[in-house]
């Protein structure tokens, strides 16, 4: 196999995966300045999505104000913004492109309806509260991907590599989305544990379709403790990082049986996972979970880095 | 009459399916019968049936001057295009003749040059020409092949009457809507199928694969690994790249993924190199090797030709081929025929008047509303005039032109282009159709029998190319 081509397969999934992660994080921003009694009103809150997409910065150097109008334009529609669900699903069928004869005719016609589907819509459509109607859809699609790649690829090194990205991708993303609770500012009379402490809780939990299966798990109120260790820890919760993990471990273990790269990346992997084990929640909130989250966002890039190195991405 | 089945008046064109009485001829018998049959809601929705088809599979191509990602669907006309036994036979017999002396034109030019010592064709012709690769000179490829793939553009005058309108030897597209259209067809109306013998078209990619391995390097003594090479997504005609690779189960590359070691050519894989032996490259001479031609290009592999004349690696279609398809040369097609295989041609060529010559040039502008007027280098159907259909302004633009750069223009009369029906909105029409047969060459000739019949889907056009609004069909050869 090319390495372009396991480059592209890799980068496909991920951005798959990233389109959806962002209509997620969006969600959760939008559902954030729902919430009653804020005090200092939007600002704030939108600020805190734009941190934990990872582009405050690029944000501002394109716009002077934080409104939502703005936030979500450049989230979800702003072609020059690499990370808008826009370019993701661009990109996406982009690297599908390049490797039509790798995916499956499900896989294609899943990323490429999406596209012509997506270009189709015109940003103006989602005025009048359809915002979460259309973050829906764009999760729909990630998911129709995800089933057809499921589905309907053969098992081996392609379906390695498009694995690897998309579990590495959505690893990225589960830790962002979950610090966007350390940048959302409690108005100084809210206490903590208190009903706005637990609301935000409970919508980063909706946020990765996990509000229910965390009651069922915990049995409990939304509590910072529990929302973390189910985020990170839990190999039963299908976003979270130990669950990721355990799939990038999987496909770089399959790689190793057809191939002769890969040792570093599954070295460095397995480091990743051991840090990931149940008894880790203590030392986790010790350390401080901004923090843990933090440096898991660095060691995950690295993670990929090290995959580009070794299967030649060039 | 059902409403589907009116067609216009008679016309001074010939049509492939109704006689002048009115009658069928034989070969569209059973199409014509089943055409009746068809109500126009039920083609309808065929058409519609197949637009989702392919527009699913992503079956689309870029319009240049549009913006490079511009993706366009080839409108797909359901109606068969029927040539019989006795037809194709005929068309076989003077397309291989044709391939044939193209090739060995191609080896003599970059060789001896007997043709030009014989005074068949001017020096300046053929050596000032700038299609003509000096660098190719004294270089034997692999069976002395140097267009290994062919796409002959024909069109039809009447009923014997076939003229060959250029001979696409430098990286002709299409063949993979020959192949799709087949697909589409048999999906769409399995029951036309067993109503008749429709001679296959499904082999194409094994053949191309033989085709490409036997061409491979002497020095190659394994089984020689081929690659299709493709500028990219952006280019019009990726789809057919990456469909051609994936048919023949072989990479689909990029120029970087290729790199120079040793004496041989590699290409990037996870596992760091394997070796390519034939390049099936769809980029343009220019573009292949920025070390000998166009220093920026960045879609070749620097090396490239050296290595190739070096014998480590085979680039099919040969670099500097385009001489035999340059709109000046085929002019001379006929002389060419005769002087290599001592045969007279076949196939008709087009009476084709050269703007650089002073009497040739005068009859051109004083007839320029009754003629084609066609770019030496130009293709794909842009910065042509078609006398009969031009406006006032646009004979006066050509005018001007021709008398600016005469040495860039050919003229040729209007030729009375054969028609199909075709389903339009307004039911069942006739259309102008050209043809585009797909030859093989490498240790033999291997002719699909049929090609791409592209269709001028607006009334009254003559211009088939997909980048004006033309269409394609399903070509059928019918067995005896």
């Amino acid at each position: 196999m090319l390495g372009r081509t396991a480059a592209s397969l890799f980068w496909m999934s991920r951005y798959v995966e990233r389109a959806e992660n962002i209509a997620r994080l969006t969600e959760v921003g939008y559902r954030i300045s729902l919430t009653p009694d804020t005090g200092s009103g939007h600002r704030e809150d939108w600020k805190s999505t734009l941190v934990a997409a990872g582009c405050l910065d690029a944000f501002l150097e394109r716009h002077p104000k934080i409104t939502a109008a703005n936030v979500q334009h450049f989230l979800l529609f702003d072609p020059e913004h690499p990370s808008s669900v826009r370019s993701c699903l661009e990109t996406a069928r982009n690297n599908g492109r390049a490797v039509r004869t790798a995916l499956t005719r499900e896989m294609w016609e899943a990323i490429n309806s999406t596209w012509i589907e997506f270009s189709a819509i015109k940003p103006g459509a989602l005025d009048g509260g359809k915002l979460p109607d259309f973050l829906d859809w764009v999760s729909q699609r990630s998911n129709l991907f995800r089933g057809a790649l499921l589905g309907t690829l053969l098992r081996d090194e392609g379906y390695c590599f498009a694995q690897a990205g998309a579990f590495i991708e959505r690893a990225d993303n589960t830790a962002r989305i979950l610090d966007v609770k350390y940048h959302v500012l409690l108005p100084s009379h809210e206490l903590i544990g208190g009903g706005l402490d637990s609301y935000q809780w409970e919508t980063i939990l909706r946020s990765v379709s996990a509000h229910r299966s965390y009651r069922h798990v915990y049995k409990d109120s939304y509590k910072p403790w529990n929302v973390a260790e189910f985020l990170i820890l839990r190999p039963e919760m299908p976003r979270s990082l130990r669950f990721s993990y355990e799939w990038i471990d999987r496909a770089l273990k399959g790689l190793e049986q057809s191939t002769i790269g890969g040792t570093k990346a599954r070295q460095h992997c397995a480091n990743v996972l051991a840090d990931l084990q149940p008894d880790q929640m203590s030392p986790i909130f010790q350390g401080g979970l901004h923090e843990f989250l933090n440096a898991f966002i660095q060691r995950n890039n690295h993670t990929s880095a090290l995959i580009a190195e070794e299967f030649h991405f060039q | 009459m059902s409403p589907s089945t009116q067609t216009e008046p008679a016309q001074a064109f010939f049509d492939e399916m109704r006689q002048a009485d009115g009658t069928s001829r034989p070969a569209y018998e059973a199409v014509s019968d089943w055409l009746q049959k068809q109500s126009r809601t039920t083609i309808k929705r065929k058409q519609e049936e197949a637009d989702a088809i392919f527009r699913r599979l992503g079956i689309t191509f870029a319009v240049y001057g549009e913006g490079g990602s511009n993706e366009r669907l080839i409108p797909f006309d359901l109606i068969p295009r029927v040539l019989a036994a006795r037809e194709w036979r005929a068309l076989e017999r003077g397309i291989e003749q044709r391939v044939k002396a193209l090739n060995a034109f191609l080896y003599d030019i970059y060789h001896r040059q007997d043709i030009v010592r014989a005074g068949r064709i001017p020096s300046d012709m053929i050596n000032q020409n700038e299609a003509f690769l000096p660098e190719m000179i004294g270089f034997d490829p692999p069976r002395n092949v140097y267009a290994h793939i062919i796409g002959t553009d024909i069109v039809r005058t009447g009923e014997n009457e076939f003229f060959v309108l250029e001979d696409n030897v430098r990286t002709p597209s299409g063949v993979s809507y020959m192949l799709e259209n087949r697909e589409a067809m048999m999906h769409l109306f399995p029951e036309l199928f067993s109503a008749h013998r429709v001679r296959p078209v499904e082999h194409y990619p094994d053949w191309l694969r033989q085709t490409l391995e036997s061409v491979a390097p002497a020095a190659c003594k394994q089984d020689p690994t081929i690659a299709v090479l493709t500028p990219g997504i952006h280019n019009s005609a990726y789809f057919e790249h990456a469909f051609l690779a994936d048919q023949m189960g072989v990479e689909l590359v990029q120029g970087s993924d290729l790199f120079i070691e040793n004496g041989q050519l590699f290409m990037r894989t996870i596992e760091g190199k394997e070796r390519v032996d034939v390049l099936y490259r769809r980029v343009d001479d220019a573009f292949l090797d920025p070390l000998t031609f166009n220093p920026s290009s960045m879609l070749g592999v620097p090396g490239l030709f050296d290595l190739y004349r070096a014998g480590g690696v085979t680039i099919v279609n040969a670099p500097g081929t385009g001489i035999a398809d340059d709109k000046a040369i085929y002019a001379y097609v006929p002389e060419i025929i005769e002087f290599y295989t001592g045969e007279k041609p076949i196939l008709n060529n087009v009476p084709t008047y050269r703007c650089s010559l002073p009497d040739e040039r005068a009859y051109v502008l004083d007839n320029l509303a009754e003629l084609v007027v066609k770019e030496v280098h130009g293709s794909g159907g842009y910065g042509m005039l078609i006398g009969p259909a031009a406006t006032k302004k646009e004979l006066a633009d050509f005018h001007k032109k021709i008398e600016a750069k005469p040495h860039h223009y050919i003229a040729q009369p209007t030729l009375a282009l054969s028609t199909c029906p075709a389903a339009t909105q307004a039911g069942i029409a006739p259309r102008h159709v050209d043809l585009r047969p797909f030859v093989l060459l490498g240790d033999r000739i291997r002719l699909t029998p049929g090609g791409l019949t592209r269709v001028a889907l607006k009334k009254g056009s003559l211009v088939v190319n997909s980048s004006q609004g033309g269409g394609t069909k399903d070509t059928w050869v019918l067995e005896d």
